[in-house]
């Protein structure tokens, strides 16, 4: 190569490698590769050389061409690098910055375990029904066998608006009343809801949640009523519970059991807590809303919404549910 | 109630430990516990007799005793209760004995006078709760005796919370015939002497009610001793069911309440006035109860005695007419009362008894005769006297037989037990069983089981013996018939859960509130009184939710979490012209920063529209447009005048939103005004089934107007005005700015409106676009007095 194209390709080279931005590489590609640069100048010039001379200089332009158009797309594409990094980092945020705007709230234990139970039950067929709380005494107790003297009435200390005739209801069951008043056989309804009784202690609040189910069909029975409250119990405490049957009373049933479970207690050891009432629907009560006793049999089960909370999710107080403090209330979000 | 496990066992001994035996009670529907009736042995204490008994010489209250406690030389002990004097028999911690609570006795010496020993109370045995002295001890007990054997300690107590069905158990008797139907034997009867009758006193009885009193037995006994003192056997026995001995006649009747299961009463015959009749109260009577308490009766059932009340029939005896420690003469009552006629004036004069909680449950209509003669013997073993004859009123109730199918045991327990076994379970009971055709029987229950009544009755005491653990689980098999499951209303859960993703917890108060409170919030509307509240600020039924929320509010405002969005589904009261209301209302109250502290957003205090975008997130939950929700201003006694929306829904009031009114705030002394909103849920919760509409192909075209109106004209009203000028192509009008200030007239504001047009089968022109623009333009200032802003 001539050492004078070789000296321009040299300089060119440096210039390149010292370009500092895409606008000064830009300059200088026009100054060496633009119409009137100096290496399109040079090549131009070949024209009026003869012909073995033009051969081995046009080679030798050529090949400086190339190589000056490869440093500068080289040179380009490193600047670009350079330019795409420095946005980036001055793009850079503090992504453990929390976010902006709402956080969410949460829903109320009672409401989480009434929709927990109401929804094991709607998967086998049992409707949920509501009913009113302010109640007369047909609904919340004649039409289901508990007469005026019947000492169960003093079992539940009932709230008594002044007329002395209407009442807060004891229990949910006067939804089963009304249902089974306004709809025929089979019947198969689960009932969730607020009561009242006359009860205010450490054990006992004056307003609380039922929630209550009840079968109505041909030749139900209590194997049925066993092994539905048995499978119930299971999946709402998501193993197998151990469940027993002891014989009791209520006014409304005939048969009549308690349910009691078997619980391992960090504290007290493993024992068997009571968790609901329940039998075979007593035939006083199916008379009384002219549903036929010799046709139809039906099992009615009733638990304490509070306390099936207070098993679920390990609550020791009671009144924590009505206290609405945030700090408990934000552990069922 | 409870009773000694030793007892139970004179009458019927199944070999079964006591735990045992109580699960075996349990799982039978008798609910029961057994418990170790003394903890401690009280080793080293002994019955002592107590055989001089002097003053201390340095202290007035201490007596320096000669004890005889069986072995070698009477010990010397002082002693500070009144009741240690020469002759008596109580028990003796003998020196190098612990008494229960760990107290270690020791020779001691007692202001200067040497004490070996001590004479103790029944409280520092851990016998009783109560100290009364030393506990006295029959005459007839031997000094020297372990008091552990000497009171048969080595007992357990049994425990028994019935069922108010079982009113058959509440005694040794009940227990014994259930416990001996669970282990297949026959309970024994320790026999009861026939009584000599060796005076001819009498009073007469008469009924007015024989449903209410079926049956009354009375008799006299003359010359009781008033020195009498109840067996120490006799007092255990009470003890261990919780009963203080208190009179060896009234001791009498309770010991035979607890072994027979009738109640009884004595009366002191010198304080009766006259023949015994049983009636009902005449309104304004009065009778002093054995409580001391003067109460005024309306028509409860008395035992009156020269028509003179001397008893709260089955309640509780007079104080006048009570034995007393000067009794001499007794009368005895030994009578069955229905439940009805106890329960009601138990329960309206708030009184409880051992003999009220037995005849409200019942009581066996053919025990009086044989209850009555027990008494009478044991009361002349004890106090001595002289035996009238019975005199009686009423007779015995007879049970009416039951009829009971095989096949309906079988289908309502859902289990297959053979003919045979049914009737064997039931004739374990007491219960004549007589076939009445092909599986059939009549079933009699025998005088005591008076809760039998029906079929079912019957088939649970098959259910019962037969054993609930005994009858199979059977998997669920029904038709399922798929319930109605209505799209027009939306389930409480879809909104619920709506506000919780917005950031609001749920709450739930009481439906029963504070009546001061309350009025202030809702002045309008009186809450509906409870008769029988808990508390005063627990008093009425509740109107609105607000006053609950409020409540919540501030529980966690003082407990330093500031910022709360509390809402609460449920119900509230209301009553109209004698009908009661129940209104299910969507309730919230904001209070706080619109935002928890955080590092980007400057903070500002939640206002009004933010709560309105939470409710317009509500309604648009709930089918959005169509029925149409909007809001205009509105009032409400607790709100704010200027800052009240009503949500209307067509043309009814759904609810109302807005800042709690600056007086309330004052009023109840709160830290500062809350945002509230109360929706009525039933109107919220209709929803609307979609109709779909195509998709619109063509561009949309806008055009933006800057209004310049009166401050009071409301948005809402220049957006209606709007959409009623234009044509069916305006698809939208919405506000996007609000501009008030310079170039503008006082109480003015410039309003930007952004208008979009949208036709569904073509592209609109501009002249046309233009056109409804100016219809809109004039309307707008016609009806509003709107100008375009120049």
């Amino acid at each position: 190569m001539s050492p004078n194209l070789d000296a321009l390709l040299k300089a060119a080279q440096a210039d390149i490698a010292a370009a500092a931005d895409a606008r000064a590489l830009d300059a200088l590609r026009v100054d060496l590769l633009g119409k009137k640069g100096r290496v399109t100048e040079l090549l131009k010039s070949l024209g009026a050389m003869a012909p073995d001379e033009r051969k081995m200089f046009g080679e030798q332009v050529n090949r400086v061409r190339d190589a000056l158009n490869h440093a500068l797309d080289a040179k380009g594409n490193a600047l670009a690098d350079l330019a795409l990094a420095a946005k980036l980092a001055s793009e850079t945020i503090d992504v453990t910055l929390p976010g902006r705007g709402e956080g969410v709230g949460g829903l109320h234990p009672i409401t989480r375990t009434i929709q927990r139970i109401s929804s094991l039950f709607n998967e086998i067929g049992f409707e949920t029904v509501e009913g009113p709380e302010i109640e007369d005494d047909f609904h919340n107790f004649q039409a289901l066998n508990i007469p005026e003297s019947h000492p169960a009435r003093a079992m539940q200390d009932t709230f008594y608006l002044k007329d002395g005739a209407r009442l807060l209801r004891t229990h949910t069951s006067p939804v089963q009343i009304r249902t089974m008043l306004a709809r025929k056989a089979p019947i198969r309804i689960i009932c969730p809801g607020r009561v009242y009784r006359v009860d205010y202690d450490r054990t006992h609040s004056p307003m609380f949640h039922q929630i209550e189910g009840l079968y109505i069909a041909e030749k139900v029975s209590l194997a049925d009523l066993k092994y539905d409250i048995t499978t119930f119990l299971s999946r709402f405490f998501e193993r197998d519970v151990e469940a027993l049957f002891r014989p009791s009373y209520f006014p409304f049933v005939e048969p009549g059991a308690d349910v009691h479970i078997k619980w391992d207690d960090p504290e007290k050891g493993t024992r068997w807590l009571e968790v609901m009432g329940c039998g075979m629907v007593h035939p006083n009560v199916l008379n009384a809303v002219g549903i036929d006793p010799e046709q139809y049999s039906g099992y009615a089960f009733g638990m304490g919404v509070e306390r099936m909370a207070m098993l679920r999710y390990g609550v020791s107080d009671l009144r924590d549910f009505f206290t609405n403090d945030l700090r408990f209330l934000a552990q069922f979000q | 109630m409870q009773l000694s496990m030793n007892w139970l066992r004179e009458w019927v001994n199944p070999a079964a430990g006591a735990i045992e035996l109580a699960h075996k009670l349990n799982m039978a529907g008798l609910e029961a516990e057994a418990t170790e009736l003394s903890a401690d042995p009280l080793q080293g204490v002994v019955v002592g007799r107590i055989l001089t008994a002097d003053k201390h010489p340095q202290a007035d209250r201490l007596r320096v005793c000669t004890v005889d406690i069986g072995s070698g030389a009477p010990a010397q002990i002082v002693c500070g209760a009144p009741n240690a004097r020469v002759g008596l028999c109580a028990p003796v911690a003998t020196v190098g004995s612990t008494l229960p609570g760990g107290i270690e006795i020791k020779a001691a010496q007692l202001r200067g006078v040497d004490s070996a020993g001590m004479l103790c109370s029944a409280k520092e045995l851990a016998l009783s709760d109560k100290s009364e002295g030393l506990l006295e001890l029959d005459d007839s007990a031997t000094p020297g005796a372990a008091i552990a054997d000497y009171l048969k300690l080595d007992d357990m107590r049994l425990t028994l919370e019935l069922t108010p069905n079982r009113g058959d158990c509440l005694s040794i008797t009940g227990l014994a015939r259930e416990v001996g139907a669970l282990y297949g034997l026959q309970p024994c009867k320790p026999g009861t002497e026939a009584v000599a009758i060796t005076c001819d006193k009498t009073v007469a009885v008469t009924l007015e009610d024989a449903t209410a009193c079926t049956r009354y037995l009375g008799r006299v006994i003359e010359g009781i001793n008033p020195e009498a003192r109840t067996p120490d056997w006799l007092r255990e026995r009470l003890r261990r069911s919780g009963i203080r001995s208190i009179h060896p006649i009234v001791d009498i009747t309770n010991f035979v309440m607890l072994e027979l299961g009738q109640p009884m009463h004595a009366f002191d015959l010198a304080k009766l006035g006259g023949p015994i009749h049983v009636r009902r109260a005449r309104a304004g009577e009065t009778l002093k109860l054995l409580t001391e308490e003067t109460v005024t009766l309306r028509q409860e059932l008395l035992i009156t005695s020269g028509d003179q009340p001397v008893a709260m029939a089955g309640v509780m005896g007079g104080a006048a007419s009570g034995v007393t420690t000067a009794t001499t003469n007794i009368f005895f009552e030994s009578a069955a009362f229905a439940p009805a006629a106890v329960v009601g004036a138990a329960r309206r004069h708030k009184l409880s008894s051992d003999a009220a909680y037995r005849y409200e449950r019942g009581v066996d209509s053919a025990l009086q005769a044989e209850a009555l003669d027990r008494a009478t013997a044991l009361a002349l073993a004890i106090c001595g006297g002289q035996a009238g004859p019975v005199t009686a009123a009423g007779g015995e109730v007879t049970a009416a037989a039951i009829p009971l199918r095989h096949q309906k045991v079988n289908d309502l327990l859902g289990v297959s037990i053979p003919a045979g076994e049914v009737a064997a379970l039931l004739e374990s009971l007491g219960i004549i069983v007589t076939p009445s055709g092909e599986g059939a029987w009549h079933c009699t229950p025998p005088s005591w089981r008076f809760d039998l009544a029906i079929e079912q009755d019957l088939i649970e005491e098959v259910g019962r013996l037969f054993g609930y653990e005994n009858i199979a689980a059977k998997p669920y098999a029904a038709t399922l018939i798929p319930p109605a499951n209505s799209e027009a209303r939306r389930p409480a859960a879809r909104i619920r859960d709506a506000l919780v993703a917005r950031g609001w917890q749920e709450a739930v108060t009481y439906s029963f509130v504070d009546p001061k409170i309350q009025a202030r919030l809702t002045p309008d509307f009186v809450g509906l009184p409870l008769d029988n509240p808990i508390a005063e600020t627990m008093a009425v039924m509740r109107t609105t939710l607000w006053t609950g929320l409020i409540g919540a509010w501030l529980h966690n405002h003082q407990r330093q979490m500031k910022r709360v969005r509390f809402f609460e589904l449920a119900g509230t009261f209301a009553e109209n012209s004698g009908q009661i209301i129940e209104t299910p209302c969507l309730a919230g109250l904001a209070f706080g920063n619109v935002r928890t502290e955080q590092w980007s957003d400057k903070a500002r205090p939640v206002d009004f529209y933010d709560l309105k975008a939470d409710v317009e997130a509500l309604c648009a939950a709930f089918g959005g447009d169509v029925p149409r929700f909007t809001f205009a201003a509105g009032t409400h006694s607790a709100l704010h005048p200027g800052r009240t929306a009503v949500l209307m829904r067509d043309d009814q009031s759904v609810g109302v939103l807005g800042e709690l009114h600056p007086e309330l705030v004052r009023g109840l002394d709160l830290p500062g005004a809350p945002l509230l909103f109360e929706l009525d849920w039933s109107r919220l919760s209709a929803a609307r089934v979609p109709v779909a509409q195509p998709v619109p192909e063509f561009p949309t075209s806008r055009r933006d107007l800057a209004l310049v109106v009166d401050e009071s004209v409301p948005a809402q009203a220049l957006i209606d005005a709007a959409k009623t000028a234009a044509g069916p192509h305006l698809a939208q009008a919405f506000v996007f700015d609000i501009y008030r200030g310079q170039g503008l007239r006082d109480a003015s504001k410039s309003v930007a409106m952004g208008l979009i047009f949208q036709d569904y089968s073509r592209t609109l022109t501009v002249e046309e676009i233009d056109m409804q623009v100016t219809g809109i333009v004039t309307a707008l200032s016609q009806k509003l007095g709107a100008s375009l802003r120049g």
